[in-house]
Protein backbone atom coordinates (compact mmCIF):
# COMPACT_ATOMS: atom_id res chain seq x y z
CA UNK A 1 0.00 0.00 0.00
CA UNK A 2 1.31 3.44 -0.76
CA UNK A 3 0.94 6.36 1.54
CA UNK A 4 -1.86 8.76 0.73
CA UNK A 5 -0.89 11.31 3.33
CA UNK A 6 2.11 11.84 5.51
CA UNK A 7 2.32 14.72 7.97
CA UNK A 8 5.41 15.37 10.06
CA UNK A 9 5.77 17.79 12.93
CA UNK A 10 3.06 20.07 11.61
CA UNK A 11 2.73 23.30 13.55
CA UNK A 12 0.45 26.26 13.17
CA UNK A 13 0.43 29.44 15.19
CA UNK A 14 -2.18 31.95 14.06
CA UNK A 15 -1.41 35.65 13.84
CA UNK A 16 -3.22 36.23 17.13
CA UNK A 17 -0.82 33.84 18.86
CA UNK A 18 -3.13 30.83 19.11
CA UNK A 19 -1.16 27.61 18.76
CA UNK A 20 -3.66 25.51 16.86
CA UNK A 21 -1.31 22.63 15.97
CA UNK A 22 1.62 21.67 18.15
CA UNK A 23 3.68 19.22 16.14
CA UNK A 24 1.25 16.80 14.56
CA UNK A 25 2.43 13.54 12.99
CA UNK A 26 -0.05 11.57 10.95
CA UNK A 27 -0.05 8.90 8.26
CA UNK A 28 -2.95 7.77 6.16
CA UNK A 29 -2.61 4.78 3.88
CA UNK A 30 -4.19 4.59 0.47
CA UNK A 31 -7.72 3.26 0.65
CA UNK A 32 -8.19 4.04 4.32
CA UNK A 33 -11.29 5.64 5.76
CA UNK A 34 -9.74 7.81 8.40
CA UNK A 35 -11.40 9.83 11.14
CA UNK A 36 -9.96 12.81 12.93
CA UNK A 37 -11.88 13.12 16.11
CA UNK A 38 -11.69 15.99 18.54
CA UNK A 39 -13.63 18.56 20.53
CA UNK A 40 -14.34 22.11 19.35
CA UNK A 41 -11.19 24.08 18.78
CA UNK A 42 -8.95 20.99 18.73
CA UNK A 43 -7.30 22.05 15.46
CA UNK A 44 -9.10 19.77 13.01
CA UNK A 45 -10.13 22.47 10.55
CA UNK A 46 -6.73 24.08 10.81
CA UNK A 47 -5.11 20.80 9.82
CA UNK A 48 -7.46 20.38 6.87
CA UNK A 49 -6.95 24.01 5.86
CA UNK A 50 -3.22 23.43 5.66
CA UNK A 51 -3.60 20.29 3.57
CA UNK A 52 -5.87 22.01 1.08
CA UNK A 53 -4.09 25.32 0.68
CA UNK A 54 -6.49 27.46 2.70
CA UNK A 55 -4.21 28.00 5.69
CA UNK A 56 -0.46 28.68 5.73
CA UNK A 57 1.42 26.30 7.98
CA UNK A 58 4.02 27.62 10.40
CA UNK A 59 6.32 24.61 10.04
CA UNK A 60 6.38 20.91 9.30
CA UNK A 61 6.09 18.68 6.29
CA UNK A 62 3.06 17.52 4.34
CA UNK A 63 3.19 14.91 1.60
CA UNK A 64 0.34 13.56 -0.49
CA UNK A 65 1.28 10.47 -2.46
CA UNK A 66 4.94 11.43 -2.08
CA UNK A 67 4.37 14.94 -3.44
CA UNK A 68 5.64 17.62 -1.07
CA UNK A 69 3.23 20.48 -0.39
CA UNK A 70 6.12 22.97 -0.31
CA UNK A 71 7.70 21.73 -3.52
CA UNK A 72 4.69 21.07 -5.73
CA UNK A 73 1.53 22.47 -4.17
CA UNK A 74 -0.33 22.17 -7.45
CA UNK A 75 0.27 18.43 -7.66
CA UNK A 76 -0.83 18.01 -4.08
CA UNK A 77 -4.00 19.98 -4.69
CA UNK A 78 -4.81 18.07 -7.88
CA UNK A 79 -5.10 14.86 -5.84
CA UNK A 80 -7.27 16.24 -3.06
CA UNK A 81 -10.96 16.97 -2.96
CA UNK A 82 -12.22 18.96 0.00
CA UNK A 83 -15.51 19.76 1.65
CA UNK A 84 -14.90 22.52 4.16
CA UNK A 85 -16.74 22.96 7.41
CA UNK A 86 -18.12 26.37 6.48
CA UNK A 87 -20.26 26.83 3.38
CA UNK A 88 -18.24 28.50 0.67
CA UNK A 89 -20.54 28.99 -2.29
CA UNK A 90 -21.32 31.82 -4.57
CA UNK A 91 -24.96 31.69 -3.57
CA UNK A 92 -26.08 33.42 -6.76
CA UNK A 93 -24.54 30.78 -9.01
CA UNK A 94 -26.57 27.79 -10.16
CA UNK A 95 -25.80 24.32 -8.82
CA UNK A 96 -24.78 23.20 -12.26
CA UNK A 97 -22.30 26.03 -12.69
CA UNK A 98 -20.94 25.60 -9.19
CA UNK A 99 -19.87 22.03 -9.90
CA UNK A 100 -19.04 22.56 -13.55
CA UNK A 101 -16.81 25.59 -12.97
CA UNK A 102 -14.94 23.69 -10.30
CA UNK A 103 -14.10 21.04 -12.90
CA UNK A 104 -12.88 23.85 -15.12
CA UNK A 105 -10.50 25.12 -12.42
CA UNK A 106 -8.90 21.69 -12.48
CA UNK A 107 -8.51 21.93 -16.25
CA UNK A 108 -11.11 19.32 -17.13
CA UNK A 109 -12.46 19.98 -20.59
CA UNK A 110 -16.02 21.11 -21.08
CA UNK A 111 -17.54 17.87 -22.32
CA UNK A 112 -16.04 15.69 -19.63
CA UNK A 113 -16.86 18.30 -16.98
CA UNK A 114 -20.51 18.34 -18.02
CA UNK A 115 -20.70 14.55 -17.97
CA UNK A 116 -19.27 14.41 -14.45
CA UNK A 117 -21.41 17.27 -13.21
CA UNK A 118 -24.54 15.51 -14.36
CA UNK A 119 -23.44 12.20 -12.87
CA UNK A 120 -22.68 13.71 -9.47
CA UNK A 121 -25.80 15.83 -9.30
CA UNK A 122 -27.85 12.74 -10.08
CA UNK A 123 -25.98 10.51 -7.61
CA UNK A 124 -26.42 13.05 -4.85
CA UNK A 125 -30.06 13.67 -5.69
CA UNK A 126 -29.64 17.26 -6.74
CA UNK A 127 -30.46 16.86 -10.39
CA UNK A 128 -33.82 18.59 -10.16
CA UNK A 129 -32.06 21.58 -8.57
CA UNK A 130 -29.35 21.84 -11.22
CA UNK A 131 -30.49 25.20 -12.59
CA UNK A 132 -31.45 26.68 -9.22
CA UNK A 133 -29.17 29.21 -7.57
CA UNK A 134 -27.39 27.76 -4.55
CA UNK A 135 -29.20 30.11 -2.17
CA UNK A 136 -32.46 28.27 -2.97
CA UNK A 137 -31.14 25.00 -1.53
CA UNK A 138 -31.82 23.68 1.94
CA UNK A 139 -28.93 23.19 4.35
CA UNK A 140 -28.74 19.48 3.62
CA UNK A 141 -28.77 20.05 -0.13
CA UNK A 142 -25.95 22.55 0.21
CA UNK A 143 -23.81 19.96 2.01
CA UNK A 144 -24.46 17.48 -0.78
CA UNK A 145 -23.59 20.09 -3.37
CA UNK A 146 -20.30 20.67 -1.57
CA UNK A 147 -19.62 16.96 -1.83
CA UNK A 148 -20.42 16.95 -5.55
CA UNK A 149 -18.06 19.86 -6.04
CA UNK A 150 -15.33 18.12 -4.06
CA UNK A 151 -15.58 15.00 -6.21
CA UNK A 152 -15.89 16.47 -9.69
CA UNK A 153 -12.19 16.22 -10.50
CA UNK A 154 -12.09 12.62 -9.29
CA UNK A 155 -9.62 13.14 -6.44
CA UNK A 156 -7.57 10.32 -4.94
CA UNK A 157 -8.12 11.59 -1.43
CA UNK A 158 -11.37 13.09 -0.20
CA UNK A 159 -11.19 15.35 2.83
CA UNK A 160 -14.40 16.10 4.68
CA UNK A 161 -14.62 18.58 7.52
CA UNK A 162 -17.71 17.60 9.48
CA UNK A 163 -19.63 16.46 6.43
CA UNK A 164 -22.79 15.48 8.26
CA UNK A 165 -23.09 18.38 10.68
CA UNK A 166 -26.68 19.55 10.69
CA UNK A 167 -28.04 16.70 8.60
CA UNK A 168 -31.06 14.68 9.68
CA UNK A 169 -30.55 11.02 10.47
CA UNK A 170 -31.88 9.74 7.18
CA UNK A 171 -29.68 12.02 5.13
CA UNK A 172 -26.69 11.26 7.32
CA UNK A 173 -27.16 7.53 6.78
CA UNK A 174 -27.55 7.89 3.03
CA UNK A 175 -24.40 9.97 2.92
CA UNK A 176 -22.59 7.28 4.90
CA UNK A 177 -23.68 4.68 2.39
CA UNK A 178 -22.50 6.85 -0.48
CA UNK A 179 -19.13 7.50 1.14
CA UNK A 180 -18.67 3.84 1.97
CA UNK A 181 -19.35 2.95 -1.63
CA UNK A 182 -16.76 5.44 -2.83
CA UNK A 183 -14.27 4.17 -0.28
CA UNK A 184 -14.79 0.58 -1.39
CA UNK A 185 -14.15 1.75 -4.94
CA UNK A 186 -10.69 2.86 -3.82
CA UNK A 187 -11.12 6.46 -2.66
CA UNK A 188 -9.12 7.36 0.43
CA UNK A 189 -11.32 9.37 2.78
CA UNK A 190 -10.33 11.54 5.72
CA UNK A 191 -13.10 13.05 7.77
CA UNK A 192 -13.45 15.05 10.93
CA UNK A 193 -16.48 14.63 13.05
CA UNK A 194 -18.02 15.21 16.42
CA UNK A 195 -20.28 12.24 15.90
CA UNK A 196 -18.40 9.40 17.47
CA UNK A 197 -20.95 7.04 16.08
CA UNK A 198 -19.93 8.21 12.64
CA UNK A 199 -16.27 7.42 13.17
CA UNK A 200 -17.15 4.05 14.62
CA UNK A 201 -19.48 3.17 11.77
CA UNK A 202 -17.35 4.38 8.87
CA UNK A 203 -13.70 4.57 9.69
CA UNK A 204 -11.13 1.87 9.95
CA UNK A 205 -8.71 4.18 11.64
CA UNK A 206 -9.21 6.96 14.14
CA UNK A 207 -6.93 9.69 15.41
CA UNK A 208 -7.99 11.69 18.41
CA UNK A 209 -6.78 15.26 18.57
CA UNK A 210 -7.12 17.79 21.34
CA UNK A 211 -5.54 21.22 21.71
CA UNK A 212 -3.36 20.68 18.69
CA UNK A 213 -1.93 17.38 19.85
CA UNK A 214 -2.71 13.88 18.58
CA UNK A 215 -3.59 11.84 21.66
CA UNK A 216 -4.24 8.51 19.99
CA UNK A 217 -3.96 7.14 16.48
CA UNK A 218 -4.99 3.53 15.97
CA UNK A 219 -7.27 1.21 14.04
CA UNK A 220 -10.85 1.63 15.23
CA UNK A 221 -10.97 -2.07 16.08
CA UNK A 222 -7.97 -1.80 18.41
CA UNK A 223 -9.34 1.28 20.09
CA UNK A 224 -12.64 -0.37 20.78
CA UNK A 225 -10.88 -3.50 21.98
CA UNK A 226 -8.86 -1.46 24.41
CA UNK A 227 -11.86 0.03 26.06
CA UNK A 228 -11.53 -0.79 29.71
CA UNK A 229 -15.25 -0.65 30.16
CA UNK A 230 -18.35 -1.34 28.22
CA UNK A 231 -21.60 0.44 28.95
CA UNK A 232 -24.97 -1.30 29.05
CA UNK A 233 -28.37 0.30 29.20
CA UNK A 234 -30.77 -1.61 31.43
CA UNK A 235 -34.51 -1.16 31.17
CA UNK A 236 -36.00 -2.12 34.52
CA UNK A 237 -39.22 -3.96 35.16
CA UNK A 238 -39.89 -1.90 38.29
CA UNK A 239 -38.23 1.04 39.93
CA UNK A 240 -36.05 0.56 42.96
CA UNK A 241 -32.88 1.81 44.63
CA UNK A 242 -29.73 2.10 42.48
CA UNK A 243 -27.35 -0.76 43.31
CA UNK A 244 -24.10 0.16 45.02
CA UNK A 245 -21.03 0.53 42.79
CA UNK A 246 -18.06 -1.75 43.19
CA UNK A 247 -14.66 -2.14 41.51
CA UNK A 248 -16.03 -3.84 38.42
CA UNK A 249 -19.46 -2.32 37.84
CA UNK A 250 -20.65 1.25 38.26
CA UNK A 251 -24.26 2.31 37.89
CA UNK A 252 -25.92 5.51 36.78
CA UNK A 253 -29.59 6.25 37.04
CA UNK A 254 -30.90 7.67 33.79
CA UNK A 255 -34.51 7.75 34.89
CA UNK A 256 -36.74 5.77 37.20
CA UNK A 257 -36.83 2.73 34.95
CA UNK A 258 -33.48 3.05 33.20
CA UNK A 259 -30.02 2.30 34.51
CA UNK A 260 -26.66 2.50 32.84
CA UNK A 261 -23.98 0.11 33.96
CA UNK A 262 -20.27 0.53 33.18
CA UNK A 263 -18.90 -2.97 33.21
CA UNK A 264 -15.16 -3.67 33.31
CA UNK A 265 -13.62 -6.04 30.82
CA UNK A 266 -13.40 -9.61 32.01
CA UNK A 267 -16.71 -9.61 33.80
CA UNK A 268 -19.18 -12.04 32.23
CA UNK A 269 -22.83 -11.30 31.68
CA UNK A 270 -23.68 -14.06 34.13
CA UNK A 271 -21.78 -12.26 36.84
CA UNK A 272 -23.54 -9.00 36.00
CA UNK A 273 -26.96 -10.54 36.31
CA UNK A 274 -26.01 -12.43 39.44
CA UNK A 275 -25.07 -9.18 41.12
CA UNK A 276 -28.17 -7.40 39.84
CA UNK A 277 -30.29 -10.22 41.17
CA UNK A 278 -28.64 -9.96 44.57
CA UNK A 279 -29.51 -6.23 44.59
CA UNK A 280 -33.16 -7.05 43.82
CA UNK A 281 -32.99 -5.31 40.44
CA UNK A 282 -35.40 -6.76 37.87
CA UNK A 283 -34.15 -6.22 34.35
CA UNK A 284 -36.73 -6.12 31.58
CA UNK A 285 -34.28 -5.72 28.69
CA UNK A 286 -30.70 -4.75 28.04
CA UNK A 287 -28.68 -3.25 25.19
CA UNK A 288 -25.13 -2.04 24.71
CA UNK A 289 -24.70 1.67 24.40
CA UNK A 290 -23.96 2.56 20.78
CA UNK A 291 -21.18 5.11 21.17
CA UNK A 292 -18.46 3.09 22.71
CA UNK A 293 -15.81 5.32 21.25
CA UNK A 294 -17.18 8.14 23.26
CA UNK A 295 -16.04 6.49 26.44
CA UNK A 296 -12.53 6.36 25.17
CA UNK A 297 -12.78 9.84 23.86
CA UNK A 298 -13.86 11.25 27.17
CA UNK A 299 -11.18 9.20 28.86
CA UNK A 300 -8.52 10.70 26.65
CA UNK A 301 -9.70 14.23 26.33
CA UNK A 302 -10.71 14.28 29.96
CA UNK A 303 -13.90 16.12 29.43
CA UNK A 304 -17.53 15.53 30.16
CA UNK A 305 -19.74 14.65 27.21
CA UNK A 306 -20.86 18.27 27.15
CA UNK A 307 -20.52 19.67 23.67
CA UNK A 308 -20.40 16.25 22.11
CA UNK A 309 -23.32 14.96 20.18
CA UNK A 310 -24.38 11.51 21.28
CA UNK B 1 -1.17 21.35 -15.11
CA UNK B 2 -0.27 21.21 -18.80
CA UNK B 3 -0.89 24.09 -21.19
CA UNK B 4 -4.28 22.81 -22.27
CA UNK B 5 -5.48 22.44 -18.69
CA UNK B 6 -4.16 25.88 -17.81
CA UNK B 7 -6.06 27.30 -20.74
CA UNK B 8 -9.28 25.62 -19.61
CA UNK B 9 -8.84 26.91 -16.06
CA UNK B 10 -8.19 30.42 -17.29
CA UNK B 11 -11.10 30.31 -19.69
CA UNK B 12 -13.45 29.00 -17.00
CA UNK B 13 -12.63 31.86 -14.69
CA UNK B 14 -12.66 34.52 -17.39
CA UNK B 15 -15.94 33.30 -18.82
CA UNK B 16 -17.45 33.26 -15.37
CA UNK B 17 -16.32 36.84 -14.79
CA UNK B 18 -17.72 37.99 -18.12
CA UNK B 19 -21.00 36.19 -17.50
CA UNK B 20 -21.25 37.99 -14.20
CA UNK B 21 -20.86 41.36 -15.93
CA UNK B 22 -23.57 40.50 -18.44
CA UNK B 23 -25.91 38.94 -15.89
CA UNK B 24 -25.95 42.00 -13.66
CA UNK B 25 -25.88 44.44 -16.60
CA UNK B 26 -28.15 46.90 -14.82
CA UNK B 27 -25.38 47.38 -12.28
CA UNK B 28 -22.44 47.03 -14.61
CA UNK B 29 -23.29 48.31 -18.08
CA UNK B 30 -26.30 50.56 -17.73
CA UNK B 31 -25.02 53.15 -15.20
CA UNK B 32 -22.12 54.45 -17.33
CA UNK B 33 -24.42 54.78 -20.34
CA UNK B 34 -26.79 56.93 -18.30
CA UNK B 35 -24.15 59.01 -16.49
CA UNK B 36 -22.16 59.73 -19.61
CA UNK B 37 -25.34 60.35 -21.61
CA UNK B 38 -26.06 63.13 -19.13
CA UNK B 39 -22.53 64.54 -19.54
CA UNK B 40 -23.05 64.63 -23.28
CA UNK B 41 -26.38 66.40 -22.95
CA UNK B 42 -25.03 68.99 -20.52
CA UNK B 43 -21.59 69.62 -22.01
CA UNK B 44 -22.47 68.94 -25.62
CA UNK B 45 -25.99 69.97 -26.31
CA UNK B 46 -26.55 72.62 -23.58
CA UNK B 47 -23.14 74.16 -22.90
CA UNK B 48 -21.17 73.01 -25.92
CA UNK B 49 -22.05 75.96 -28.09
CA UNK B 50 -20.96 78.45 -25.43
CA UNK B 51 -17.58 76.87 -24.72
CA UNK B 52 -14.98 77.76 -27.27
CA UNK B 53 -13.32 75.11 -29.34
CA UNK B 54 -10.14 73.55 -28.03
CA UNK B 55 -7.42 73.18 -30.65
CA UNK B 56 -10.07 73.46 -33.36
CA UNK B 57 -12.21 70.66 -31.98
CA UNK B 58 -15.73 71.23 -30.65
CA UNK B 59 -15.73 70.91 -26.86
CA UNK B 60 -17.76 67.70 -26.86
CA UNK B 61 -15.28 66.06 -29.22
CA UNK B 62 -12.42 67.16 -27.02
CA UNK B 63 -13.89 65.68 -23.84
CA UNK B 64 -15.27 62.48 -25.35
CA UNK B 65 -12.06 60.40 -25.24
CA UNK B 66 -11.50 61.41 -21.63
CA UNK B 67 -15.02 60.40 -20.69
CA UNK B 68 -14.57 57.04 -22.38
CA UNK B 69 -11.27 56.54 -20.55
CA UNK B 70 -12.77 57.60 -17.22
CA UNK B 71 -15.61 55.14 -17.66
CA UNK B 72 -13.28 52.37 -18.69
CA UNK B 73 -10.90 52.63 -15.75
CA UNK B 74 -13.52 53.11 -13.05
CA UNK B 75 -15.47 50.13 -14.35
CA UNK B 76 -12.41 47.92 -14.66
CA UNK B 77 -11.44 48.82 -11.14
CA UNK B 78 -14.81 48.28 -9.57
CA UNK B 79 -15.41 45.06 -11.47
CA UNK B 80 -12.39 43.29 -10.08
CA UNK B 81 -12.62 44.96 -6.69
CA UNK B 82 -16.21 43.92 -6.09
CA UNK B 83 -16.08 40.53 -7.78
CA UNK B 84 -12.90 39.50 -5.99
CA UNK B 85 -13.94 40.92 -2.67
CA UNK B 86 -17.32 39.25 -2.69
CA UNK B 87 -15.58 35.98 -3.60
CA UNK B 88 -13.48 36.52 -0.48
CA UNK B 89 -16.44 37.59 1.58
CA UNK B 90 -18.68 34.67 0.59
CA UNK B 91 -15.56 32.45 0.71
CA UNK B 92 -16.03 30.99 -2.74
CA UNK B 93 -12.54 32.20 -3.58
CA UNK B 94 -11.70 28.96 -1.78
CA UNK B 95 -12.97 27.09 -4.84
CA UNK B 96 -9.94 28.45 -6.66
CA UNK B 97 -7.54 28.27 -3.73
CA UNK B 98 -8.06 24.53 -3.26
CA UNK B 99 -7.69 23.85 -6.98
CA UNK B 100 -4.32 23.38 -8.69
CA UNK B 101 -4.93 26.55 -10.71
CA UNK B 102 -1.69 28.58 -10.42
CA UNK B 103 -1.78 32.07 -8.94
CA UNK B 104 -1.09 33.76 -12.25
CA UNK B 105 -4.12 32.14 -13.82
CA UNK B 106 -6.30 33.46 -11.04
CA UNK B 107 -4.82 36.96 -11.29
CA UNK B 108 -5.02 37.18 -15.07
CA UNK B 109 -8.51 35.65 -15.13
CA UNK B 110 -9.92 38.30 -12.82
CA UNK B 111 -8.01 41.00 -14.68
CA UNK B 112 -9.40 39.77 -17.99
CA UNK B 113 -12.90 40.10 -16.56
CA UNK B 114 -12.11 43.67 -15.50
CA UNK B 115 -10.71 44.53 -18.92
CA UNK B 116 -13.79 43.16 -20.66
CA UNK B 117 -16.11 45.22 -18.46
CA UNK B 118 -13.97 48.35 -18.88
CA UNK B 119 -13.83 48.01 -22.64
CA UNK B 120 -17.53 47.23 -23.03
CA UNK B 121 -18.44 50.25 -20.90
CA UNK B 122 -16.02 52.43 -22.87
CA UNK B 123 -17.54 51.29 -26.15
CA UNK B 124 -21.04 51.93 -24.82
CA UNK B 125 -20.10 55.48 -23.85
CA UNK B 126 -18.53 56.06 -27.27
CA UNK B 127 -21.71 54.79 -28.92
CA UNK B 128 -23.83 57.09 -26.80
CA UNK B 129 -21.46 59.90 -27.79
CA UNK B 130 -22.17 59.20 -31.45
CA UNK B 131 -25.67 60.55 -30.92
CA UNK B 132 -24.14 63.93 -30.10
CA UNK B 133 -21.08 64.27 -32.28
CA UNK B 134 -18.85 62.62 -34.83
CA UNK B 135 -15.86 60.75 -33.45
CA UNK B 136 -12.71 61.15 -35.52
CA UNK B 137 -10.20 58.30 -35.40
CA UNK B 138 -6.57 59.26 -35.82
CA UNK B 139 -4.93 55.90 -35.07
CA UNK B 140 -6.86 52.84 -34.01
CA UNK B 141 -3.79 51.02 -32.59
CA UNK B 142 -3.02 53.84 -30.24
CA UNK B 143 -6.64 53.85 -29.11
CA UNK B 144 -6.54 50.12 -28.44
CA UNK B 145 -3.22 50.23 -26.63
CA UNK B 146 -4.31 52.96 -24.25
CA UNK B 147 -7.72 51.46 -23.64
CA UNK B 148 -6.46 47.93 -22.93
CA UNK B 149 -3.41 48.98 -20.94
CA UNK B 150 -5.43 51.36 -18.78
CA UNK B 151 -8.20 48.81 -18.24
CA UNK B 152 -5.62 46.22 -17.26
CA UNK B 153 -3.82 48.58 -14.88
CA UNK B 154 -7.00 49.50 -13.05
CA UNK B 155 -8.18 45.91 -12.96
CA UNK B 156 -4.94 45.11 -11.17
CA UNK B 157 -5.51 48.04 -8.85
CA UNK B 158 -8.98 46.70 -8.09
CA UNK B 159 -7.51 43.31 -7.32
CA UNK B 160 -4.91 44.78 -4.98
CA UNK B 161 -7.59 46.78 -3.21
CA UNK B 162 -9.81 43.71 -2.82
CA UNK B 163 -6.89 41.65 -1.50
CA UNK B 164 -6.23 44.01 1.38
CA UNK B 165 -9.89 44.94 1.98
CA UNK B 166 -11.50 43.52 5.09
CA UNK B 167 -15.00 44.91 4.62
CA UNK B 168 -17.10 46.18 1.74
CA UNK B 169 -16.43 49.81 2.68
CA UNK B 170 -12.74 49.26 2.04
CA UNK B 171 -13.25 48.79 -1.67
CA UNK B 172 -14.87 52.19 -2.07
CA UNK B 173 -11.99 54.05 -0.43
CA UNK B 174 -9.78 54.04 -3.50
CA UNK B 175 -12.53 55.11 -5.94
CA UNK B 176 -13.66 57.93 -3.67
CA UNK B 177 -10.37 59.33 -2.46
CA UNK B 178 -8.00 58.46 -5.27
CA UNK B 179 -9.74 57.55 -8.48
CA UNK B 180 -12.37 60.29 -8.66
CA UNK B 181 -10.05 63.23 -7.90
CA UNK B 182 -7.35 61.92 -10.21
CA UNK B 183 -9.74 61.36 -13.10
CA UNK B 184 -11.31 64.80 -12.78
CA UNK B 185 -7.89 66.46 -12.63
CA UNK B 186 -6.58 64.39 -15.53
CA UNK B 187 -7.32 66.92 -18.24
CA UNK B 188 -10.50 65.31 -19.44
CA UNK B 189 -12.42 68.58 -19.46
CA UNK B 190 -9.61 70.98 -20.42
CA UNK B 191 -6.26 71.17 -22.10
CA UNK B 192 -3.48 71.63 -19.56
CA UNK B 193 -2.18 74.43 -21.75
CA UNK B 194 -5.00 76.47 -20.23
CA UNK B 195 -3.78 75.88 -16.67
CA UNK B 196 -1.60 78.07 -14.45
CA UNK B 197 1.93 76.63 -14.03
CA UNK B 198 1.41 75.08 -10.58
CA UNK B 199 -1.64 73.14 -11.68
CA UNK B 200 0.12 72.18 -14.84
CA UNK B 201 3.00 70.67 -12.89
CA UNK B 202 0.61 68.85 -10.57
CA UNK B 203 -1.26 67.42 -13.51
CA UNK B 204 1.97 66.09 -14.98
CA UNK B 205 2.36 64.00 -11.82
CA UNK B 206 -1.04 62.40 -12.36
CA UNK B 207 -0.70 59.07 -14.19
CA UNK B 208 -4.29 59.18 -15.40
CA UNK B 209 -3.48 62.38 -17.24
CA UNK B 210 -1.14 60.44 -19.54
CA UNK B 211 -3.81 57.86 -20.23
CA UNK B 212 -6.42 60.44 -21.15
CA UNK B 213 -3.92 62.45 -23.17
CA UNK B 214 -2.59 59.48 -25.13
CA UNK B 215 -6.05 58.06 -25.65
CA UNK B 216 -7.28 61.39 -26.98
CA UNK B 217 -4.27 61.49 -29.29
CA UNK B 218 -5.55 58.23 -30.83
CA UNK B 219 -8.77 60.01 -31.75
CA UNK B 220 -7.86 63.60 -32.44
CA UNK B 221 -4.15 63.44 -33.19
CA UNK B 222 -3.33 66.12 -30.62
CA UNK B 223 -1.57 65.71 -27.29
CA UNK B 224 -0.31 67.81 -24.39
CA UNK B 225 2.26 65.48 -22.87
CA UNK B 226 5.03 63.23 -24.07
CA UNK B 227 3.54 60.09 -25.59
CA UNK B 228 6.67 58.13 -24.78
CA UNK B 229 6.23 58.90 -21.09
CA UNK B 230 2.64 57.66 -21.35
CA UNK B 231 3.52 54.38 -23.02
CA UNK B 232 6.43 53.67 -20.69
CA UNK B 233 4.43 54.64 -17.63
CA UNK B 234 1.51 52.39 -18.54
CA UNK B 235 3.79 49.47 -19.33
CA UNK B 236 5.84 49.84 -16.17
CA UNK B 237 2.82 50.30 -13.91
CA UNK B 238 1.13 47.26 -15.43
CA UNK B 239 4.18 45.08 -14.87
CA UNK B 240 4.56 46.41 -11.36
CA UNK B 241 0.88 45.82 -10.57
CA UNK B 242 1.12 42.30 -11.91
CA UNK B 243 4.26 41.54 -9.92
CA UNK B 244 2.85 42.94 -6.68
CA UNK B 245 -0.49 41.18 -6.97
CA UNK B 246 1.17 37.87 -7.89
CA UNK B 247 3.41 38.21 -4.88
CA UNK B 248 0.52 39.00 -2.57
CA UNK B 249 -1.59 36.11 -3.83
CA UNK B 250 1.37 33.76 -3.45
CA UNK B 251 1.88 34.90 0.13
CA UNK B 252 -1.85 34.61 0.68
CA UNK B 253 -2.28 38.22 1.84
CA UNK B 254 -5.94 38.63 2.71
CA UNK B 255 -6.60 35.09 1.51
CA UNK B 256 -4.96 32.67 3.92
CA UNK B 257 -4.42 33.02 7.65
N1 LIG C 1 -8.28 32.27 11.31
C1 LIG C 1 -7.96 32.08 12.59
N2 LIG C 1 -7.31 33.04 13.27
C2 LIG C 1 -6.96 32.86 14.56
N3 LIG C 1 -7.22 31.76 15.26
C3 LIG C 1 -7.87 30.76 14.65
C4 LIG C 1 -8.28 30.87 13.29
N4 LIG C 1 -8.90 29.73 12.94
C5 LIG C 1 -8.89 28.94 14.02
N5 LIG C 1 -8.27 29.55 15.06
C6 LIG C 1 -8.06 28.98 16.40
O1 LIG C 1 -7.33 27.78 16.27
C7 LIG C 1 -7.83 26.80 17.15
C8 LIG C 1 -8.24 25.57 16.37
O2 LIG C 1 -9.35 25.87 15.57
P1 LIG C 1 -9.96 24.87 14.51
O3 LIG C 1 -10.96 25.60 13.73
O4 LIG C 1 -8.85 24.22 13.77
O5 LIG C 1 -10.68 23.81 15.46
P2 LIG C 1 -11.62 22.59 15.10
O6 LIG C 1 -11.01 21.38 15.69
O7 LIG C 1 -11.92 22.56 13.65
O8 LIG C 1 -12.94 22.95 15.91
P3 LIG C 1 -14.48 22.69 15.55
O9 LIG C 1 -14.75 21.27 15.93
O10 LIG C 1 -15.19 23.62 16.45
O11 LIG C 1 -14.67 22.98 14.12
C9 LIG C 1 -8.96 27.45 17.92
O12 LIG C 1 -8.46 27.89 19.15
C10 LIG C 1 -9.35 28.61 17.05
O13 LIG C 1 -9.84 29.67 17.84
MG1 LIG D 1 -13.54 22.75 12.55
Amino acid sequence: MSQALKIEQLRKTYAGGVEALKGVDLKVEQGEFFALLGPNGAGKSTLIGILTGLVNKSSGKVRVFEEDLDVSPERVKAQLGVMTQELNFNIFESCWNTVNFQAGYYGIDWKEASRRTEQLLRDLELWDKAQQPVRNLSGGMKRRLMLARALVHDPKVLILDEPTAGLDIELRRSLWVYLQKRNEAGLTIILTTHYLEEAEALCNRVAIIDQGVILRDAPTRDLLGQLKKQTFVLELAESGPVPADDEEIQYREVDELTLEADVSHGITMNEVFERLGRSQVKVQSMRTKANRLEELFIDLVGKKSKGLTV
Amino acid sequence: MNAHRLYIAWLTLTRKEVMRVLRIWTQTLLPPAITMGIYFVVFGAFLGGQIRQIENYPYIQFILPGLVMMTCITNSFSNVASSFFSAKFMRHIEEMLVSPMPDWIMVTGFVAGGIVRGVICGVIVALVGLFFTKIPVFNVFIIMFYLLASASLFSLAGLLNALVARKFDDISIVPTFVLTPLTYFAGTFYSIKMLPPTWKTLTLANPIFYMVDGFRYGFLGIHDASLLVGVVLLTVLNLLGLAVSMHMVKKGVGLRS
